[in-house]
Formats: structure tokens, C-alpha cells, sequence
């Protein structure tokens, strides 16, 4: 079994040496070919490895061992289980999707092997960090998925936006790449170990719990889950390190649709899910989490509201649903969080590749008030759209409402400091949910073509390559709810996974009220459940109020708009975080770079240290070599009188 | 102590006196007719009439250098030659070798032309 | 006294090499006039071949004696032979196209080589005084002929005279401080002297001055040999002079016959010694590596330079002896190894670019060589890389492991010293890795350029593949060897532990 881990990621690792090193040779049909092959079997074989782990079957152990410092062993090695197992087919299903769409999407560009090359290499950073059971292993993928979303990010390196972009996802993500390795750091310095196995093991004694750092009265666990919480909100882009997801549009479509749906992003939720026996040492931390996630999810969601370009309408709902999901770590519902992790990916993928399809056929125009009437003309596309935003809505029975009841359900029980303003939050968020998510459908598939004639002439459904990922992720997107909710629900989904104190296990205190319940029948309770709650009449109440602004009242958006006083713009400027930034760190920065580079760099460095010290050596050289006479007996010479230094010395001592 | 040297010391007594005898004899009967080859500080080969440091033939060099070997190889044979029936066969072959080595010199020496003067 | 009494089994390689040469040198005068020479070269491969195969095939038995423990056969001796044996073998191989073009492709050229391989392999496994010196001067003699061979160059007859005055200098002084050894301790045997001065060095709290002065002489000795500073001056002259093809000799197998007398007599020998030769040997180092790397920085001939980086490196694997412990003396054989594999690497490279009436050997002979022989340019780049010591190479684990054992040792400040002197030792190497890539070509090709200018009559102008195939193998092996690093320091270590007296 050992073997067929490893060849899980080294697949697409080769796939993505062989497009990148031979890419001119191999060619754009080679290119795909190679990639597709290689993470169709990763999917295969990943399946294969959920299969057994379902049947009881984990395993956790190195594979190599790369070097060992200072009595700590540094290795490669995988932990699966149920929680990694599932992550491996997620990651894998939906690359597999985008490595199909992007044979349409991309078709043409010269840049076409480079591009297979990076999102191969993308899947198996990011199985390497699924399948880690090291934390060095972790930050290695960790910072390897954050290289590979760069180049992405990038990939038109011609457009200066795309630059700007990939940039800032870059330093954003190092600012929290920071605090997560100050967070490794901690844990080697606590238990000197960086295997999960022996960390969990150490967590679990009670000295190591309390004990308390130097600085103030902070327990270690806090500082820990602390730290590695600022690594997850990078990475899974919650406030304040939210600002590169949405700029991060614009890397090509189906990157939107692997890095920012379903996999980079879900890093931090994972990681945070993998850490749940730290997690739940410290109720600090966990507050923390919930707020932050709770706080991510509305103001994300209400952004989303104003947005024109469809892709980034999609890149805020993802925010806001990454914030669904921090929110239920935050309440120790790690399985709820995974859940809708899993959900989210498959409805989100979706609702980017039907973006995308909609720009291909718009001739990439992105900006909603030239679209519409879109229905008639691309009939797939706007089926699969539609599943798309009801399962983002959460409407029964497609898969996102199973996760988003879960979520709110799970932030309801919590008893944790900050839950009441967490639980708040969430359900006025589903409303905004469904009010944005069912703005893009009407707006662009909805009511008259407002495009220019000359594009209207052209559009046309998508090619095959492009609409079939697309039906492959409807289906799932209304089914794996279903499926799904009822081992997540009894805690059989991930088993040992995960491990959640008895006092936090909200999903346990949910499920009472379901008990008894089984299969069909314990689906249909919970649906009739939700029809009398909160959670479903505001998702309506979205629905329908979008409904009546954009195919109804159309004025009725800029009125509101203009009768808003301050909000609107503030939504606009999404809270000034970027112009925070952008004046606080960025600049100054740059001007202090500036001033260092050229007083200290080029003057003291450069001048003094550098260029000095060689032209001194130079010198030193053209006097020393005067010595080589060419005589031989200079040279004997010289041997005597060493010969005699020596003996001078040797006497002396 | 000193009595070991004896035997020393009379061998460079008789060995002076040999050849002062010798000389002298030859000095006092020999007939003394000298010309200018004769006064020549070497008899053979050319004459002398650059200064000393000029170039020699490569030849004299291959002579002197085979003679020195194979005059040494002779020094080598005599102590060998006394002690033969003390060292045995051991020692009979250990000679042979070293005979051999020179012997594979030697042929290189004459098959490569060194011993031809012309 | 009887033959099984000498047990020269265990010297079979040395015995079966001098009698190939012997053999090869009587082959070399009969039959076709124009085959002999390149028969004689092959069957000097295949000689040397099989001398490595003879220590290769016994390599883990215990350690062996003969003639009376004057020779001794332990692991470090083995090893030695198998890469002086195939070093000296690629050596010829190189060599074989630029001595055919100046006319030096003889059968007595390679008879010669034999003969030095012979000394080197005896040197390898000398216990005896004797034994010991006799390796040495019959390895030397046969490397002044090598370098006197291209008699119509003016410069390698002019190397060859000085490198003879003044290795029969430093051949007394290592003869002067042998009989002082002699006279001290009465016995020319290692085992013995070492045994003697250990006992003596229990009893007396002071080492008396006569055999400090036979320490010094032979670390004198040690260090001409070994071309390390102040007693480097005729490295230099004799590797620009000399023909390439010796030059590659030159640089690879007698540096390990030299670093195994060093270990036999400094470490095999004078063990109860150290606070003598300790210091001593620090400060040779020092110079070395200060002075190699300075002077090298001034040349603009690349043979010049390489003897430079020669010294310079002969300084830093003597850190590795005089740090005086055993992961030491494991370090410096590693470094000594691997250093032997880019010396004759890089000469290897000159060879190759090497034409009738055209050297290739200064400087700027290498510019935008990226260009013109973009193969040999990237084998460059490796060799100068691993040189400076720069990582993944193998040189950088040579440095870091001499390094280690220095700090091992309590070092520090040697340490600190050795590695500042080695950056500025970075400097010439990178220096020909910026001629070889961002450098313009001149605008004539200087090989194309002086063909078209003299007559050839030989119509095989270009180096055979077979050669430029072992040279990659040869500079590939730098990184190639890379995943079995730990095993190899690990075979150096346990050579070390088995290092017999």
C-alpha cells in the first residue's frame, strides 16, 4: 500500500517534470495527454486508497528520511486516514476537471505546457500536504502550493494587473506563512518532535497544556494554535489576509476554479481540521477562529453584493463560504467544516467553469452589464449555473444545503465565548448568499442581451471539453450532500481522524435531535427540520428579493444604491482594506527599501565590503606573485628558508 | 679498537705505493717524445678546440650510463657469489630476478640502437 | 629465509605491474613499427586495469603483510591503488589524441607511466622506511622523464630540470630526517618507531631536539611532495610546463601516493608526535590555501591557475591530517579523492579542447566556449563548482567534511580561517565559469584557427568519443555521486578505522 501512496503524488509530479522540462517536444496534444493520464490515475488510485481506508485500513509512517539536525529527524512520510484519504479524492477529482476544461479554455495560448506543467505541480503539492504526517512535510507543500498558485496567479505575466496580482497573493500568503512557521517553531521548542503522531500524543498530557510562556500568562497551546491559525488565514484568505483571492482572478479561468474553489484555499480549513487535537486545547484559540470565520463570511458575502465582473461576484462568495467553513472549526465541528469544504468544492468549481464558459462565449468580457439573456443561448451552461447557485444558496436538496444547515446548526450549539455574534452573523450571511449568488444568474442569463451586437452575432454554447467537467461537477454538486450527511452526522465519517473534546462536540448535541433516524428517513427529517427554521426563509427571501431587483424592478439596485449614504462606496473599496495597506506597509516599505538599497547596498556593501575586499585581494595577489621568479634557485631558496622557519619554531617551542 | 683498522690502513699504504711505483717506473724507462695530440686532454674522439663546456655526443652518455649499470651489477654478483651456499636456493633465485630486470634493460638497450656507434 | 616466508601474495598488484612493464617495454621494440605505440597503450589500460581489479577483488580481508611487514596491504592501501590504478588509466586515456599530435605517443611514455603507477601503489603500502622512499623516487624519476619526454618544448624540458634539482632536494632532506628517525629510534620499520617513540614519549615529559629536527625535515619532505606552500614554488612551473597530458598524470594519482606516505609517516609513524607536527602542519595548510587562492586570482593561464587551486587544495585536505583525530584522517582521504577526480577532470577538459599547435590553455581561450562547445562547457561549469566547494556538488561535502573535522577537533579559529580563504578562492573559479558563458567568443575560433594554419596529415583531428565519454563520466561522477555520499564518507571512515601500522 506503501507503494501505491507514493505514486499517488509523484505521478503528477512526474507529469509536471516531463511538461516542464519537454514541453516543445512533447506539444500542446502530448502535453495534455500526459497530464490528464497522469491525474486520471492519481483519481483511480486515490479512490482505491478511500476504499480501503473505509474499510479500516490507516496508515501512518515515514518513507524516507531526509536528514536528521540535532537529534530530530527530518522525513518525508504519509499519515492516511479518513480526513486525508478524502482530501486526496477532492483534490484530485476536481483537478482532473480542470486539466479537461483547460484544453478548451486555453486552447491556442503559448503558454498552453507551461500551464499543464504548473497545475500538475499543484496537485501534488497539494496531495503532499494532504498526505503529510510532518509538520515540515506540511510547510514544505504549504509553501509549495503557495509558489506554484504565484506562477499561476501570473501565468499572463504580460498584463501588469496580473503581475500586481500574483505579487500581492505572494507576500500576503508570506505574511501568514510566517506566523505558521513561528507556529512549527513552537511546537518543536514545546515537544520536540515535528511527527503529528508524537505532538498529539504530547498535547494530550496535561503539564504540557498548561504550561505557560515567559511573555504574560499565555498558555503554549493558545500561542501554537494561534500562530498556526495566522498560517490558515493566509492561505484560506480570512480577514485581514483576505485581500489577494479576489485579485487573484486574474490568473486564467480554471485556475479561479482549482485554487480558489477547491483546493489551495481549503488548505487552511484542512490544516485546522488536522490540528483539532491542539485545536481543542485551547478555547482562546478557538473563539479566535470562530469569530474571525464568522466576521470573513458576512462582510465577504456583502462585497459580493456590489461586484460587476462575474468571476470576482464568485471569488467573494468563495470568501464568504471559506468563512462558513472557519467558522465551524471555530465550534469544534471540524467534520461540518471538511463537509462543506467537500460540497463547496464541487459547487464553486462549477459556478467558476460556468463563468468561464460564459466568458469564452462573451469573447472574455467579464462585466455583468453586458451580459443577459445568456438562458436561450447557452442552455447547459445555465442549467449547470443554476445547480450551481442553489446548492451555493442552500436549498434542499442540493448539496450546499446540507453543509451550510450544518454549519449554522453546529455554530448554534456552540458554547463558546463569541458563538451568539458567530451565529448571528451566519444567517444574516445566507441571506446575502442567495440575494448575490442568484444576482449573478439573473443578471447574466436572465432578461435582454445587453451585449454589443458584433459579440452577440458570435456567442454559442461551449465546447465539449468545456461543458462536461461541467455536467461531471453538477451531478456531485446535487448529490454528495445527500450522500454524505449522514456519516458526517454519527461522526463515521472521519473516525479517528479527528478528535473533538466531549464538552465542544456540537455536531453530537445536533444530532440528538435526530436520533433514531437513518438513511432516507434521517435526510427527510432534517429537510422537514429546516423548512420550519431560520436558515432556509432567508435563503428564499434572497432568492425571491433578487428575483424582484434584477427581473422585475431593475432600477430598484441603483436607488437602493444611491439612497445607502457611505455603505455602498465602503462595499466598493471593500472596507479600504487595500488602501490600508497599501499606504501603511507597502509603501513605506518600498520607500525604506529604496534608501537601504542604495545608501547601505550599493554604498557600503557593494562599495566598501564587496569591491573593496576584491580589489585588495587583487592586489595582494599581483605583490605575491613577484615571488614566482622562474629560478630554480630562487625556489630552492625558498624551500631552505622554510626549512629553516620551521626548524626555528620547532626549536623555540 | 683501533687494531680493526689495521688492515685498512696497510691496503692504502700498498695501494699508494703500487701506484707510485708505477708511475715513476713508467717515468724514469718510458721514452719521452710528446706532440701536440699527445698534450690533448682527451686522446679520442675530436679534438679539443671550443672551450670545455660544449656539447658532447649523446652516445658517450648511453656507453657510461651501461657501463656504470652493468659494473654495478658485478659489484652486486661478487658478496652474492661468496654467501651462495649459505642463502640457498632462495638466495640463487632472488639473483636470478634481479639479473632478469637487467636483462629485459638490456635488450630494450640493444633493440632500440644504443649499443650501435655508428 | 623461503618465498612463502615473503608472502608476496599480497603485494600480486605491484609485482603483476612491473612485470607488464617490463613486458610492455620489450613489446614496444619488437613487431610493426607503426602499432607498437598504440599497442602499448592499450595493453597499458588493460595493465592498469587489472592492477585495480587485483586490489579490488580482496578489498575487505584483513589487513596482510609481505617482505617481512616492509609492505602491508590494509583497506587505506587498497583503496589508494584501485583510484591511483584508474585515475592514471583515464589519464592515458585523455592524453592519447594531444600526445599524438606532438609526437609523443610512444610505447616509453606509457612504460614510464607504469613504472611511476608501480612506485605510487608501493608507496601505498609502505611500512618501511625503505620501502617507502623506494616508492617515492621510482614514482619521481619516471615523472621528471614524463615531463622531459616533449624534449623539443622548451618549457617542459625547462620544468623537467626543475622539478628534478629540486625534488633530489627534498628527497635529502626526507633522507636526512629518516636517518635522524634511523639514529633515534633504531629501526627503519614504521611499526617499530612508532612503538618506540610512543614508549618513549610515556617516560619523558620532553621529546628530545633531534627528533623534533627529523619531524621537521620529513614534514618538509612531506610538503614538497605534496606542492604545499612555502615548498610549492615548483608546482606552478612544472604543471604550466609540462605537457598536458602529464600535467593530468601529474594532478591526479601522485597526490594520493603523496597523501599516503603523509598518513604512513605522520600518522603511521610519528602518532606519539603530535604536538610537533600538529602545529606545524596547521600553519602549512594556512599558507597553502592563502597563498594558492591569492596567487591564483593574478594568472591568466589556466594550467597556472589550476596548479594555484592545486596548492590551495592540497592546503585544505592537510587540515584534515592536522586536525590529529580519526574523522580527520577520514576527511582528508575523502577530500583527497574527490579532489584527485576534479583535477583530472579539468585537465581532461584542456586536453579535450586541445588542438595541433594549439594548447588551449590560457584563460582566454575559454571565452563563449558556452557557444562553441556548449558539452565541454557544461562539464566546466561542474568541475569549478565542485571546486570553490559550492553546493550539490561533491566538492562542497570534501570542504564541509575537513571543515567538520577541524571544529571536531577544537579548531575553531582554523576553521573560521579556512573557510574565508576558500571564498576568495570562489572568485578564479567562478571567473572561468563567466568567461566559458557570458564571455563573446573571439571571432576566429583559436582550434579552427591554427588547423587551417598547419598541415595535417593525419586525418583524425577531433578527441574519439570513447575519451570524451569517460571524461563526462569522470566530471558527472561530481553530482552523480551525490545520493551515496553517506556511504562513501562511510567507507572512508572505516579505511580510517582499519589504517594499520
Amino acid at each position: 500500500m506503501t507503494n501505491l501512496y507514493l505514486a499517488i503524488p509523484l505521478l503528477c509530479l512526474s507529469t509536471a517534470l516531463l511538461t516542464g522540462l519537454f514541453g516543445k517536444r512533447i506539444g500542446p496534444r502530448g502535453a495534455h495527454c500526459i497530464n490528464i493520464a497522469g491525474v486520471a490515475i492519481a483519481l483511480l488510485l486515490s479512490l482505491l486508497v478511500y476504499a480501503d481506508v473505509r474499510g479500516g485500513h490507516s496508515f501512518n509512517g515515514a518513507i524516507y528520511t531526509w536528514a536528521v539536525s540535532g537529534g530530530v529527524p527530518l522525513r518525508i512520510g504519509f499519515m492516511i486516514d479518513q480526513l486525508s484519504a478524502m482530501m486526496m479524492v477532492v483534490v484530485t477529482f476536481v483537478s482532473l476537471m480542470v486539466h479537461i476544461y483547460t484544453i478548451g479554455y486555453l486552447a491556442n495560448d503559448p503558454g498552453y505546457q507551461r500551464f499543464f506543467c504548473y497545475i500538475a505541480m499543484f496537485t501534488f503539492a497539494m496531495l503532499m500536504l494532504v498526505m503529510a504526517n510532518n509538520f515540515l512535510q506540511l510547510f514544505f507543500a504549504w509553501e509549495l502550493v503557495g509558489l506554484v498558485s504565484y506562477l499561476l496567479i501570473g501565468f499572463w505575466y504580460e498584463r501588469e494587473s496580473a503581475i500586481f496580482a500574483n505579487l500581492k497573493a505572494f507576500l500576503m500568503n508570506r505574511v501568514g506563512d510566517f506566523g505558521f512557521l513561528l507556529g512549527i517553531a513552537a511546537i518543536l521548542y514545546l515537544f520536540g518532535s515535528l511527527d503529528y503522531a508524537v505532538v498529539f500524543a504530547g498535547a494530550a498530557i496535561s503539564d504540557v497544556q498548561n504550561a505557560v510562556t515567559g511573555f504574560g500568562e499565555w498558555q503554549w497551546t493558545t500561542i501554537i494554535c494561534l500562530l498556526l491559525f495566522v498560517g490558515a488565514m493566509g492561505k484560506s484568505a480570512q480577514i485581514p489576509l483576505h485581500g489577494w483571492l479576489p485579485d487573484s482572478m486574474e490568473g486564467p479561468t480554471p485556475i479561479s476554479a482549482l485554487i480558489h474553489a477547491a483546493t489551495m484555499v481549503t488548505a487552511g480549513i484542512f490544516m485546522v481540521a488536522r490540528m483539532s487535537p491542539l485545536f481543542e486545547l485551547s478555547e482562546t484559540a478557538l473563539s479566535v477562529v470562530l469569530i474571525v470565520g464568522a466576521s470573513t463570511a458576512i462582510l465577504m458575502a456583502l462585497v459580493g453584493l456590489v461586484q460587476y465582473d462575474i468571476k470576482r461576484v464568485v471569488a467573494y462568495s468563495t470568501l464568504s463560504q471559506l468563512g462558513y467553513m472557519t467558522a465551524a472549526l471555530g465550534a469544534s465541528a471540524y467534520q461540518v467544516a471538511i463537509f462543506h469544504l467537500g460540497t463547496h468544492a464541487f459547487f464553486k468549481a462549477l459556478l467558476f467553469l460556468a463563468a468561464g464558459s460564459v466568458i469564452i462565449s462573451m469573447h472574455h468580457e467579464q462585466d455583468m452589464r453586458k451580459m443577459g439573456g445568456l438562458r436561450a443561448i447557452m442552455p447547459i451552461t445555465y442549467l449547470t449555473a443554476a445547480v450551481g447557485s442553489f446548492a451555493l444558496a442552500g436549498i434542499p436538496p442540493f448539496s450546499g444545503f446540507f453543509s451550510k444547515d450544518a454549519v449554522i446548526e453546529a455554530v448554534r450549539h456552540s458554547r463558546l465565548w463569541g458563538a451568539g455574534y458567530a451565529y448571528a452573523m451566519l444567517l444574516l450571511g445566507v441571506f446575502v448568499t442567495a440575494f448575490y449568488s442568484f444576482r449573478l444568474l439573473f443578471m447574466t442569463f436572465h432578461g435582454s442581451s445587453r451585449a454589443p451586437e458584433a459579440t452577440r452575432r458570435r456567442m454559442h454554447e461551449s465546447p465539449g471539453v468545456v461543458v462536461w467537467p461541467m455536467v461531471a461537477l453538477a451531478v456531485p454538486s446535487l448529490v454528495v450532500g445527500v450522500l454524505f450527511f449522514e456519516p458526517m452526522l454519527n461522526g463515521s465519517l472521519f473516525g479517528d481522524a479527528i478528535h473533538i473534546a466531549p464538552r465542544h462536540d456540537v455536531v453530537a448535541q445536533w444530532a440528538v435531535a435526530y436520533q433514531g433516524q437513518s438513511g432516507v428517513w434521517l435526510i427527510l427529517a432534517m429537510v422537514w427540520h429546516s423548512l420550519l427554521s431560520a436558515p432556509f426563509w432567508l435563503a428564499v427571501a434572497g432568492i425571491v428579493f433578487a428575483w424582484y431587483c434584477y427581473c422585475k424592478n431593475t432600477a430598484l439596485p441603483s436607488k437602493l444604491a444611491a439612497a445607502s449614504g457611505p455603505i455602498y462606496p465602503l462595499l466598493q473599496n471593500q472596507y479600504g482594506f487595500d488602501w490600508f495597506y497599501q499606504n501603511v506597509f507597502a509603501n513605506p516599505s518600498v520607500r525604506l527599501a529604496g534608501l537601504l538599497s542604495a545608501r547601505i547596498d550599493v554604498g557600503l556593501v557593494d562599495g566598501v565590503l564587496v569591491n573593496g575586499v576584491a580589489r585588495l585581494v587583487g592586489r595582494c595577489s599581483a605583490v605575491v606573485r613577484t615571488m614566482q621568479t622562474g629560478l630554480t634557485y630562487h625556489y630552492a631558496f625558498a624551500m631552505i628558508i622554510g626549512l629553516f622557519g620551521l626548524v626555528t619554531w620547532i626549536a623555540w617551542l | 679498537m683501533l687494531a680493526n683498522y689495521f688492515p685498512i690502513l696497510l691496503f692504502i699504504v700498498v695501494g699508494l705505493g703500487v701506484g707510485a711505483v708505477a708511475v715513476s717506473v713508467g717515468k724514469v724507462l718510458a721514452p719521452h717524445k710528446p706532440y701536440d695530440d699527445k698534450l690533448a686532454p682527451y686522446e679520442c674522439g675530436f679534438e679539443a678546440f671550443e672551450d670545455s663546456r660544449m656539447k658532447f655526443d649523446v652516445r658517450y652518455y648511453l656507453v657510461a650510463i651501461l657501463f656504470i649499470i652493468f659494473d654495478l651489477e658485478i659489484a652486486f654478483l661478487f658478496p652474492w657469489a661468496i654467501v651462495l651456499d649459505e642463502i640457498g636456493a632462495f638466495g640463487f633465485w632472488a639473483m636470478m630476478g634481479f639479473l632478469a630486470v637487467l636483462v629485459v634493460g638490456f635488450i630494450y638497450e640493444w633493440k632500440k640502437g644504443a649499443l650501435e656507434w655508428e | 629465509m623461503n618465498f612463502a616466508s615473503l608472502n608476496a601474495a599480497a603485494a600480486r598488484a605491484e609485482i603483476f605491474l612491473a612485470v607488464a612493464a617490463c613486458a610492455i617495454l620489450l613489446l614496444g621494440v619488437y613487431g610493426d613499427q607503426a602499432r607498437r605505440a598504440a599497442r602499448c597503450y592499450g595493453l597499458s589500460l588493460v595493465a592498469l586495469v587489472i592492477a585495480a581489479l587485483l586490489n579490488g577483488l580482496d578489498f575487505s580481508a584483513a589487513n596482510g603483510s609481505a617482505f617481512n611487514h616492509m609492505f602491508i596491504a590494509d583497506p587505506m592501501a587498497k583503496l589508494l591503488k584501485i583510484a591511483i590504478c584508474v585515475l592514471s588509466a583515464a589519464a592515458f586515456v585523455y592524453g592519447r589524441q594531444y600526445n599524438r599530435h606532438r609526437g609523443i605517443f610512444e610505447s616509453e611514455y606509457y612504460v614510464l607511466g607504469l613504472f611511476a603507477v608501480t612506485g605510487m601503489l608501493v608507496m601505498a603500502s609502505a611500512n618501511h622506511l625503505l620501502t617507502l622512499y623506494l616508492g617515492l623516487e621510482l614514482m619521481s624519476l619516471c615523472l621528471y622523464a614524463m615531463i622531459a619526454y616533449y624534449r623539443d618544448d622548451r618549457l617542459a624540458t625547462e620544468a623537467a630540470m626543475k622539478y628534478f634539482v629540486l625534488g633530489a632536494l627534498a628527497s635529502s632532506m626526507l633522507l636526512y630526517g629518516m636517518s635522524l628517525l634511523y639514529g633515534f629510534t633504531g629501526s627503519l620499520q614504521l611499526s617499530v618507531i612508532s612503538s618506540v617513540l610512543t614508549a618513549d614519549a610515556a617516560t619523558a615529559a620532553q621529546p628530545q631536539a633531534a627528533i623534533a629536527l627529523a619531524v621537521v625535515f620529513i614534514v618538509v619532505a612531506l610538503a614538497f611532495k605534496l606542492g604545499v606552500a612555502p615548498f610549492h614554488m615548483w608546482v606552478p612551473d612544472v604543471y604550466h610546463g609540462a605537457p598536458t597530458s602529464t600535467t593530468a598524470f601529474l594532478s591526479a594519482a601522485p597526490k594520493i601516493a603523496a597523501f599516503a606516505i603523509t598518513m604512513r609517516l605522520i600518522v603511521g609513524g610519528l602518532n606519539a608526535l603530535p604536538d610537533i607536527w600538529q602545529q606545524m602542519l596547521i600553519l602549512l595548510a594556512l599558507l597553502s590555501v592563502a597563498i594558492g587562492n591569492i596567487i591564483a586570482i593574478a594568472q591568466r593561464n589556466l594550467k597556472r591557475m589550476l596548479a594555484y587551486s592545486t596548492v590551495a587544495h592540497m592546503g585544505f585536505f592537510l587540515f584534515g591530517i592536522a586536525s590529529g583525530n580519526a574523522p580527520g584522517y577520514s576527511a582528508a582521504l575523502f577530500y583527497v579523492l574527490i579532489y584527485a577526480l576534479m583535477g583530472l577532470g579539468a585537465f581532461g577538459v584542456i586536453l579535450m579542447l586541445a588542438r595541433p599547435e594549439y594548447e588551449a590553455d590560457q584563460l582566454a581561450d575559454l571565452k563563449g566556449l558556452s557557444k562553441r562547445n556548449p558539452w565541454l562547457a557544461f562539464l566546466l561549469l561542474l568541475l569549478m563548482l565542485s571546486m570553490a566547494g559550492l553546493p550539490p556538488t561533491v566538492g562542497f561535502f570534501a570542504k564541509l567534511a575537513v571543515i567538520h573535522a577541524l571544529v571536531q577537533s577544537g579548531l575553531l579559529w582554523v576553521a573560521v580561517l579556512a573557510v574565508l580563504l576558500a571564498v576568495i578562492g570562489a572568485f578564479y573559479y567562478l571567473r572561468v565559469i563567466k568567461l566559458v558563458y557570458f564571455d563573446q567568443p573571439p571571432s576566429a575560433d583559436p582550434a579552427t584557427a591554427a588547423q587551417t594554419t598547419t598541415t595535417i596529415t593525419e586525418g583524425d583531428i577531433a578527441v574519439s568519443p570513447a575519451a570524451i565519454l569517460l571524461l563526462s563520466c569522470n566530471v558527472l561522477a561530481i553530482i552523480a555521486l551525490l545520493p551515496w555520499i553517506h556511504y562513501l564518507i562511510a567507507i572512508c571512515n572505516e579505511v580510517i578505522r582499519r589504517f594499520a601500522v
